[in-house]
């Protein structure tokens, strides 16, 4: 029983940042319908920034702060990018869109790997290695901590969607480009301002996942792939519905790791999401009806 | 300009347009039966290599450029076609009936598995394909019987009518064997396209609903245009196996599919011209990369062998500048630059001028 729990903690931990990676997707699907295939790259350069802003050898700043400037810099960053890069092919169709992060992603890791080096670096934290023990279970503090970003995180943006005027001019925009423009929406600049947003959700889950493991600039593409199949296992374009699909595929993942034949556990994600797509093709949380006429 | 007189329905779906047409391809196919007995054997390799990648290429054009379907994860269908093709010729099957049977192999996989993939759409089945790719590369260890699991499996050679064909020992012959296949897959490819089942692809592409309201049965039709594409990429898959002399899992890895897309989408979406351009810049990058190193290192003494990863750097920044200022690929650019040309000098600067266009959704809320 303890086994179960402990491997539950620790899956729910590594499905918060694929939640928090799918979040950014989600953030930019929901606001401008483009899907971002270089997600997994910003969160790599989220986490570099955080190393280099953090550590000792470094700029030697504190975490929160650390955390705050790698944000920032990030987002402003993602704002740059989609203001001077993405806007180019405003109103093109989602291919187009789709090939343009990928190939931005194979730059993003080419200049990182230049940067910062090929080797794997981890974050130097104050609580690294901090364990809290109970009931024969043992719990790493940095899950606590990425459990609890995560959730304060995905609740906040739900507001800022649901609650705001810029999170309904944002949903406006991606329903309908040109009505948006009707109702007084700058679309372009809305959509720079949701990229800028996706930029300072993937720098904080870099940072959380550099604080937990090692990071290397090749990591991006996997593990933007992974969260892409927790956001469309969530439903794309449903917030809680992306944190859901993240924790569904961490656990599965370690469960997978646990018990399954070796070698099914880098599949299971994957053949969990061909499943939901397959069974339920709008994801669980889905968004998407019949198109019509 | 030339000006096509059309004195019957059988113009309109004519192979070559006119005669010229057709002695430009003579011509062409000439060149191309001359070229390795100009070249140095190594650079015949090379250009082998690329009329591989036109196969693969023409493989994904069936699918994304003419039915408008996007698959990320066309390299599991050519490892498909790579290890069915190897494992045929280890039963004992003559290589001349073991490809075709690789790739009818990977078609009618393909178009099983298209059968639920394809009841989505847009976004949602390139990322299915993605997952496809990364769950092959998986099996591709798991499944050691058939693929020699991570060690991998080596090519037999090649042997027809009594001739045997290397890689290495007579790169001519396998260029031929390669020129031969591309010839006539281009040749079916042209005439797919001017049959119904071609022009129902179109009509998929251009939009579902007018096509089902035309009669056209449009899931029949999407995974039929998956399988054909699945059987085309299969035939590359077993002829790059050939050339590669060994494949595991790792030569088929995820950036093979994103590759494969790039290479459709530099070409020109929507035309089979377009596979062969991006099958070029795909094959001879790495080529001019080198080149263009040894000529900064010898000349400026700058050595950028010092950055890995620069090749696939400097396609990326390709891809980008072609999706910004020319979304229609280097085909695209040709027959503007052709235009241009045959017009002379009457042409104006907006012939050519993109509409303005908006995003509409496809969620309904």
């Amino acid at each position: 029983m303890a086994d179960v729990l402990q491997l539950l903690i620790g899956g729910i931990a590594n499905g918060c940042i694929y939640g928090l990676v799918a979040l950014g997707f989600v953030l930019i699907y929901k606001a401008s319908e483009a899907v971002n295939f270089a997600q997994g790259d910003m969160l790599m350069l989220g986490a570099f920034l955080g190393i280099t802003f953090i550590n000792a050898n470094g700029a030697d700043l504190p975490f929160i702060i650390g955390l705050v400037a790698a944000a920032l810099v990030l987002g402003a960053f993602s704002y740059a990018l989609d203001r001077f890069v993405l806007r180019a092919i405003f109103g093109q169709p989602q291919f187009a869109m789709v090939i343009l992060t990928i190939a931005l992603g194979f730059i993003l890791r080419f200049f990182a790997g230049t940067y910062f080096g090929y080797d794997p670096v981890s974050l130097e934290t104050p609580f690294a290695g901090d364990v809290w023990r109970f009931a024969g279970i043992s719990i790493a503090v940095v899950d606590v901590i990425i459990i609890f970003a995560t959730c304060a995180l995905t609740f906040s943006l739900w507001l800022f969607f649901g609650r705001t005027r810029l999170g309904m001019a944002m949903q406006a925009s991606s329903q309908n480009q040109m009505a948006a423009y009707y109702m007084g929406i700058p679309v372009k600049r809305v959509n720079s301002i949701v990229w800028g947003l996706s930029g300072v959700v993937s720098a904080i889950a870099g940072v959380l996942f550099a604080a937990k493991g090692a990071i290397e600039p090749a990591v991006g593409l996997l593990f933007g792939i992974k969260a892409f199949a927790a956001a469309v296992i969530g439903g794309f374009g449903s917030l809680p519905g992306a944190l859901m699909g993240g924790l569904l595929i961490g656990v599965v993942e370690q469960f997978a790791a646990r018990y399954a034949p070796s070698g099914s556990a880098q599949i299971a994600p994957y053949a969990l999401m061909l499943l939901v797509l397959i069974l339920r093709p709008g994801g669980l949380f889905a968004q998407i009806a019949q198109k019509k006429v | 300009m030339k000006v096509h007189f059309k004195a019957s329905y059988d113009d309109d779906i004519r192979l070559f347009e006119d005669r010229a047409r057709l002695l430009k391809y003579a011509v062409l196919l000439g060149l191309m039966c001359a070229l390795p007995f100009v070249v140095s054997d190594y650079l015949t390799g090379e250009i082998t290599l690329v009329l591989i990648w036109c196969i693969a290429g023409m493989g994904l054009m069936i699918l994304a450029g003419h039915t408008g379907q996007v698959s990320l994860g066309h390299a599991a269908f050519l490892a498909m076609g790579a290890f069915s093709n190897l494992w045929f010729m280890e039963q004992g099957i003559p290589f001349l009936l073991a490809l075709p049977m690789a790739a009818i192999f990977t078609g009618v996989v393909g178009a099983i598995i298209a059968l639920p993939i394809l009841r989505l759409s847009g976004i949602y089945l390139a990322i299915a394909t993605i997952a496809l790719s990364i769950i092959v590369e998986d099996v591709a260890i798991i499944a050691e019987p058939y693929t020699g699991g991570v060690m991998g499996v080596f090519a037999p050679p090649i042997e027809i009518f009594g001739t045997m064909i290397d890689r290495y020992g007579t790169p001519k012959l396998f260029y031929f064997l390669c020129l031969v296949c591309t010839v006539l897959v281009t040749l079916a490819y042209a005439n797919l396209l001017r049959s119904a089942t071609g022009r129902s692809f179109l009509a998929v592409r251009d939009s579902e609903v007018s096509a089902r309201a035309l009669g056209v049965n449009v899931t029949r039709t999407k995974a039929l245009a998956f399988g054909l594409s699945c059987a085309v990429t299969g035939l590359a898959g077993g002829l790059y196996a050939h050339f590669v002399q060994i494949v595991n899992y790792e030569s088929f890895l995820i950036l093979i599919s994103i590759t494969m897309v790039l290479q459709v989408v530099i070409g020109g979406l929507g035309s089979i011209h377009g596979a062969f351009f991006g099958a070029i810049v795909v094959g001879l990058l790495p080529q001019g990369i080198a080149i263009v190193r040894d000529f900064l290192q010898g000349t400026a003494g700058i050595d950028i062998s010092a950055y890995p990863g620069l090749d696939t750097a400097v396609f990326a920044a390709i891809i980008i500048v072609f999706i910004v200022y020319e979304p229609q690929g280097l085909y695209g650019f040709y027959r503007k630059v052709k235009a241009q040309w045959e017009l002379f000098p009457l042409a104006r600067r907006d012939m050519f001028k993109r509409s303005k266009s908006y995003l509409k959704t496809e969620r309904m809320r």
